[in-house]
């Protein structure tokens, strides 16, 4: 099972001091988090994508290949790429290049965005938020797996004779998760192709999460890519930790009280039954995280948040400390000792090759318009 | 004969409040109807005083906390809905707009409704007409022609008599007639029903399933 953390990249006035960090710092803060989850131990980073303030990552790939060029074994991801209102020749384009530059360690969560006006922002309309998602999509694997792509759509220009560069490396895609909190069409679609379903896991009652996961596992089946319960299933988590759990909910309740999101709405302690947010000591992280498996099944990806709402640097890097040595740690081993031999783990680049039969150069070497020849090339 | 549920839905701050006494009334002449002619009803009444932190938590959340949960259930699970309102600055409160802003669009579609309203005079009656049959229009549910005011004179001896006691039992008839000729409601829509399957997705193109 793979844990680790995602971010949302949100510039959040720390209501403790009044500070608002700036957009670099913010930037940077992001960064040292990555790099921290390599340090402890962690398996997954990532990032969000947004184009709109309080926000800063709107470009992804840029600092997903810096923490590429960072990092050893880190696997570097996102939460969400919005499939909805980038070009999907560009994602094609810009993944396939950090799978290169990071030697693989790279997928994709796809989301669709919630925030209305960015949709025109983008030529597009939230209204076909589905229809975009699906559309996007379908064409989006089709330029990693076919090297000559002639395509017409509803929602972007026509392609004939296209070729995304770079080809993927070893001719593999990345593989793909599909975010959704509520639309039982995405479900529908990670089914369908056999991708990994993620639910965010955090600002929803958990059965949001229950009747998703199970539409997008009944489905899978459906579609013949194994048993239910082999399904590739990640959550989210939010979690804010001190030894002591009187002392976690004493520092962590002003940040709740004025998060983005359900600030200035229910209390600390209603948002905790109602949601999977858990403050307290490590102790009780641990054990309310085991639970998620009595109403997901086996799963093979948890993901926690620990870096908004204007928490100070200094306090996720304790977080991350905590996360790294006392709660992961447990995790893996307890989660691990529940799973039947026949739940797979979540699929790699490598093992993604190995399904493959082995890797193989991909490159797309041009052809003379004219005369037809290639240039030599080193095979 | 079949089992009907009917929800009362009451908007009265106060307690106790002229609102839950008006739309006692009319739940208990509806039911008193819908036996006569020989149909089994329960009643679900819910006071939104109780879920007003509530309804303020979904609307900054997205989300029901498990009571307010319930109570939505149940409103939009019902054979019909009685919706009372108090007239604010001639209109329905805040709490009952916010109660059935928090729904999910669709879910009170054909859905029989008698409204009614109190106020501190006679002259916030069209109110109603104004104000509350359209929001319920908008919803596109079924309102029933009467809707019901009751003004301060209205309770003057303490209990419905007269033009009041008339106008209740004609909106009662009403709203049994939509009931009725409707059959029982099976519970709230499940928004997580995948109603459709991807092939259908792929090719249907635009066609937008917002959800």
């Amino acid at each position: 099972m793979q844990f680790g953390v995602f971010t949302v990249g949100d510039v959040t006035v720390d209501p403790t001091t009044g500070r608002e960090p700036t957009e670099h710092e913010r930037i940077k803060a992001m960064v040292t988090l990555a790099l921290k989850a390599e340090e402890v131990g962690l398996d997954v980073f990532a990032a969000g994508e947004h184009h709109n303030p309080p926000f800063v990552p709107s470009s992804p790939t840029t600092m997903l290949g810096h923490i590429a060029a960072r990092t050893e074994r880190l696997l570097l991801s996102t939460a969400t790429t919005l499939i909805t209102t980038n070009d999907p020749v560009k994602i094609a384009e810009d993944y396939a290049m950090l799978q290169h530059l990071a030697d693989g360690r790279v997928d994709l969560m796809m989301g669709r965005g919630n925030t209305g006006p960015v949709y025109p922002w983008f030529g597009k309309d939230i209204r076909a938020g589905i229809p975009l998602a699906i559309e996007n999509y379908e064409l989006l694997r089709r330029l990693w797996r076919e090297d000559v792509v002639d395509w017409k759509g509803r929602y972007r220009t026509p392609l004939q004779s296209f070729t995304a560069t770079p080809r993927p490396l070893d001719g593999v895609p990345p593989f793909v998760w599909h975010g959704s909190i509520r639309s039982p069409e995405i479900a529908e679609q990670a089914a369908y192709y056999g991708d990994g379903f993620f639910h965010n896991h955090i600002f929803w009652p958990k059965e949001h999460t229950q009747r998703m996961v199970a539409l997008y596992r009944q489905r899978f089946e459906h579609y013949g890519h194994g048993s239910a319960d082999q399904a590739i299933v990640g959550l989210g988590g939010q979690v804010f930790m001190r030894r002591n759990s009187q002392d976690a909910v004493r520092e962590f309740r002003p940040y709740f009280d004025n998060a983005p999101v359900y600030g200035h709405g229910p209390s600390l302690e209603e948002f905790t039954t109602e949601t999977p947010l858990t403050v307290g000591s490590p102790q009780q992280v641990i054990d309310r995280t085991l639970g998620f498996r009595d109403y997901v099944g086996d799963y093979q990806r948890q993901l926690f948040l620990i870096d908004h709402a204007g928490l100070p640097l200094k306090t996720v890097l304790e977080q991350m400390d905590l996360l790294g040595e006392e709660v992961v740690p447990v995790l893996r081993k307890e989660f691990a000792s529940m799973r039947p031999a026949h739940v797979p783990d979540a699929p790699t680049h490598a093992s993604l090759v190995a399904a493959a039969g082995g890797g193989k150069d991909s490159t797309v070497h041009a052809v003379d318009d004219v005369t037809g020849k290639a240039p030599e090339v080193a095979r | 004969m079949t089992h009907r549920t009917l929800a009362v839905v009451s908007a009265g701050l106060s307690q106790p409040s002229s609102t839950r006494l008006l739309a006692d009334q009319l739940a208990a002449a509806t039911r008193d109807e819908l036996a006569r002619r020989g149909h089994e009803v329960e009643l679900r009444v819910v006071d939104l005083r109780e879920y007003a932190h509530d309804v303020v938590n979904n609307m900054l959340t997205g989300f029901p906390p498990t009571a307010l949960r319930e109570a939505i259930d149940a409103v939009t699970g019902a054979d019909g809905i009685i919706a009372v309102t108090p007239i604010f600055s001639a209109s329905y409160n805040g709490l009952f707009k916010s109660f059935f802003d928090v729904l999910d669009s669709g879910s009170l579609v054909d859905r029989p409704v008698l409204i009614g309203a109190t106020g501190g005079t006679a002259r916030h009656s069209l109110a109603l007409e104004h104000a509350v049959r359209p929001m319920f229009s908008y919803l596109r549910a079924v309102v029933v022609p009467t809707a019901v005011f009751a003004a301060p004179e209205d309770w003057s001896d303490g209990t419905a008599d007269g033009a009041l006691r008339g106008r209740i039992r004609r909106a009662a008839g009403e709203l049994a007639d939509q009931v009725e000729r409707r059959p029982p409601a099976s519970g709230p829509a499940d928004p997580f029903a995948l109603t459709t399957d991807f092939l259908q997705m792929l090719d249907r193109g635009g066609d937008a399933t917002v959800s």
